[in-house]
Order: C-alpha cells, then sequence, then structure tokens
C-alpha cells in the first residue's frame, strides 16, 4: 500500500510503465500536474470533466465520479481533480495507447446494397457490453471506429455493420479486399452507450438511422436477455427502404416478445406497406406522448443525434438517461 | 453528522434545502424551462448537453449555498461573450424566473426560495458586466 510522509499515507499512481507520488492532501489531477504529465483539465471543480481518466484495476472513491454518468462509473472513469486517492492506483489516461488483439474474420456478406457483415472471431472471449464500439486497425495503421452489433453471450465474436462510404479508405477496404480468415486487429472496447440491467420495468426508447443499428440491435437483445419487462421501441430510419436490413429479423422479434416494438421509416418518397413515412426521429417522438422515466438511446447520424438528444430531453427524458452515440465520419486530408 | 448539527437552526441552506440531491432534482427541470424560453435559449449552447447541465449544475449549487469556487471575475469572464450579443437585464430576470419556477415545482418553502434567490441576485452585476 502507500508509503508514508509526517504520519500521512502517500499513494502511488501509476500510468502505463511511469509511477508517481501521490503527496497526502493533493488529488490525482494536482500530483499529475507536478509531475509534469500530460493530463486536459480546466475547471478543477468537477464540472467541465476535462481531467476525466479511468482506473481500470481499483474503483476509484465515489466522489471523484460525481456527476458522471452511471455507465462510465461503471467502467471506472473518474474525475482527476475530484480524486483523493484512497489506495494505489494504475489510471489510464484518454490518449493512451491502445492494447489490440488479433481476430480473424470469419462472415462477410452483404446485408444491403451497401452494408456488409462483418463478424471477426477470437481465440478466447471478447469482454465488452452491447453497444459499445471498438477500433479496427489495418496493418498499415489505418484505423477506424465500428459499434459492436452483438451481445458478449454470443461466444468469442464480434460482429460488425459496414456501411460502405463514397471515398472511405477502410470501410472501401472491408467490403472490397478482406476475406474469411484473414486477420484483423482489434482494440479494446469503449463508450458509454450500453444497458445497464436496473430499472427493467423502464421504457426504452432506441431511435437509429443506417447502420446506427447495429449497436441498437445489441442493446435491445442484451436488455431482452436480462429479462427486461417495461415496452422497448426500435426507430430505425433511411431515405429508402434499400439502405435499412435485419426488417425480417426485427419482425420476428416482435413475435416473440410481447414488450418489443419495431418501426422502420422511410423518410423519402417511395415508402412499401408495412414501413412509416418521416424521419426516424420526428416518428419516433410524435408516437411517444412523454418520455419521463424513460431511458433513450440514439446511434447514428450526427445531426439526427444531437437534435434528437435535446428533443428526448425537452419531452421528459432525464439527461442521465439519454444515452447518444453519434457516427462521425473521419474527414482525412487527401 | 452530530445530532447537533440535524436540527434546522443550525443548517446551512444548502443542507435544508437537499444538497446535490436537490441540485440533481432541479437541474432537469430548471434547464428544460430554460431551453423552452425563446427569450434566452440563444444564449445556451446545447450541443453538447451534458456540458451545459455540469453548468447548470455549478450556477444551481452556488445559488442554493452550496460550495463552489466562483468568484466575481470569473462570472464576468463567461458571460462577456454574451454581454457582446445583447446579454441584458431582462435576460438575467428570465432566469431567476426559472429557478424561482424550479424551487417552487419542487415544493421549496417559499422563504427558502427567497433566500436562493438572492444569492442568484448578487452575480447580476458580474454576469452583465456592469
Amino acid at each position: 500500500m502507500g508509503s508514508v510522509l509526517n504520519g500521512r499515507i502517500m499513494y502511488k499512481l501509476t500510468i502505463e510503465k511511469n509511477t508517481y507520488s501521490c503527496q497526502p492532501d493533493e488529488t490525482v489531477l494536482d500530483a499529475l500536474l507536478r509531475e509534469n504529465v500530460n493530463i486536459s483539465y480546466a475547471c478543477k471543480k468537477g464540472s467541465c470533466h476535462s481531467c476525466m481518466v479511468r482506473s481500470p484495476d481499483t474503483l476509484p472513491p465515489e466522489v471523484a465520479q460525481a456527476g458522471l454518468k452511471n455507465t462510465l462509473k461503471k467502467h471506472s472513469y473518474f474525475l482527476a481533480c475530484l480524486c483523493h486517492p484512497e489506495q494505489d492506483m494504475t489510471i489510464k489516461l484518454p490518449d493512451q495507447s491502445e492494447f489490440y488483439t488479433e481476430g480473424t474474420v470469419v462472415v462477410n456478406e452483404m446485408l444491403n446494397r451497401n452494408t456488409l457483415l462483418l463478424i471477426i472471431a477470437f481465440k478466447d472471449a471478447f469482454e465488452f457490453n452491447a453497444g459499445q464500439f471498438v477500433n479496427l486497425q489495418r496493418v498499415d495503421g489505418l484505423t477506424r471506429s465500428y459499434s459492436i452489433a452483438n451481445t458478449p453471450q454470443e461466444s468469442n465474436t464480434l460482429e460488425f455493420h459496414i456501411r460502405r462510404l463514397a471515398s472511405g479508405r477502410f470501410s472501401e477496404w472491408l467490403h472490397d479486399e478482406i476475406k474469411a480468415g484473414d486477420t484483423i486487429a482489434v482494440s479494446e472496447p469503449r463508450g458509454h452507450c450500453f444497458y445497464l440491467p436496473e430499472r427493467s420495468e423502464q421504457g426504452i426508447l432506441l431511435v437509429g438511422t443506417g447502420t446506427g443499428l447495429a449497436p441498437l440491435a445489441g442493446i435491445l437483445t442484451d436488455a431482452l436477455a436480462h429479462g427486461h419487462s417495461g415496452p422497448i421501441y426500435l426507430f430505425h430510419g433511411s431515405r429508402e427502404v434499400e439502405d435499412l436490413y435485419r426488417i425480417d429479423e426485427m419482425r420476428q422479434l416482435v413475435e416473440q416478445h410481447q414488450n418489443f416494438h419495431y418501426i422502420p421509416c422511410i423518410s423519402g418518397n417511395h415508402v412499401p406497406e408495412g414501413f412509416t413515412h418521416g424521419r426516424v426521429n420526428e416518428v419516433a417522438l410524435a408516437s411517444l406522448a412523454d418520455l419521463k422515466g424513460w431511458r433513450v438511446f440514439l446511434c447514428g447520424h450526427p445531426e439526427m443525434v444531437n437534435q434528437t438528444k435535446t428533443m428526448a430531453f425537452m419531452k421528459g427524458a432525464s439527461m442521465g438517461d439519454i444515452y447518444a452515440d453519434a457516427f462521425h465520419v473521419t474527414q482525412e486530408k487527401k | 453528522m452530530s445530532e447537533l448539527q440535524e436540527t434546522t437552526s443550525t443548517q446551512t441552506l444548502y443542507e435544508k434545502l437537499g444538497g446535490e440531491a436537490a441540485v440533481n432534482a432541479a437541474v432537469d427541470i430548471f434547464y428544460r424551462k430554460v431551453l423552452a424560453d425563446y427569450r434566452i435559449n440563444r444564449f445556451f449552447d446545447n450541443s453538447d448537453m451534458e456540458k451545459q447541465a455540469a453548468k447548470q449544475k455549478a450556477f444551481l449549487t452556488m445559488a442554493f449555498g452550496g460550495p463552489n469556487n466562483y468568484n466575481g471575475q470569473d462570472m464576468r469572464t463567461v458571460h462577456a461573450r454574451f454581454v457582446k450579443m445583447g446579454l441584458n437585464a431582462s435576460h438575467f430576470d428570465a432566469v431567476m424566473e426559472h429557478l424561482g419556477a424550479t424551487l417552487t415545482e419542487l415544493n421549496v418553502p417559499a422563504e427558502l426560495i427567497g433566500q436562493a434567490a438572492a444569492i442568484a441576485e448578487s452575480t447580476r452585476n458580474d454576469v452583465l458586466g456592469k
């Protein structure tokens, strides 16, 4: 445990290969800044969240997690400026180099005209929460983030839904070149958009565009597997029906679970039977009168996600109950 | 906590209002009122709602007489760009309105609402850069 200075305990802070001493009464932020560690910060009182870091091996003191989202707390994130260590701590900074595991491509087949189903298998079980994302990395270092579509109950595999983007170097490579048997490097899972098994009678609203279905499918499967009894509403939208996918599977899930509702939405002009016309978030919010007490998951197009966050909040959902995962497209300078 | 601290006469305003739990209960209600108010919502950048919520919590903590590190200069500095955008007394009044309405909705006794309002009111000149 810690060493003693003038009768007061100093704990050790370990970051990668370096160890620092946290003086008695110092916060983690104080100690790291004193040691010239490159850590972001601003308000130094727990409001701005700039100094958020993680301690994967030890649970940080509760007070150091004040104001953080429940899913972040679950993964041991905390605010360095509020943390007086109560034991030695191993700390992960946000920009630290990631650990990659090698996986093997076992499935790559199209789900619709522009979305690829990619399944990667691992030797050992891959630990994650349904709804999180990972970085996939090519041998030349090119890296992109993709959301996991399956739940941890499925053995040793990760499933992804990859949309082909015009001039998308990585998605083009995944669509055109990779094949079963190839290996690919996969980072640790990240993200705070996942299901916590609590308040199982709570209504859950899931709204997604395009491959936003990937994390949402994982989350709702996870919720159902945990016996979530409250109503679960999935609104999945795109401009054209050809860009939706897993439609039959979702309809089947409706047959199997009385509390699951699936509303596929088309914003363009050709709306086949069984689909709802309109923008997915507008349809969703028009369908549910009041979101007070609901949990809301939003995934996909950044504009939709940001707009809908506010709309859901204004309709009564508590800020802590809104989980947003905006799929930003990496713009690279050519 | 000693029994002595639990008698109303020695409690701080913050404790009487319910401390951090009260702030958490108030922030969603207060922020919804602010976002719905066309007179002032343009001053609240809601592209990052969680960051905004953290600021609202800090404001409410201060207004409830709770622990805070904001000084007059901080208030002046962070609101300076809004003053340039046209922030004036009417906007401050609108926010005060919503603070009162939020505490009323939470069934806080009028006397305590008055005390919290007084604390918030004391920031007027710093906020408006006067």
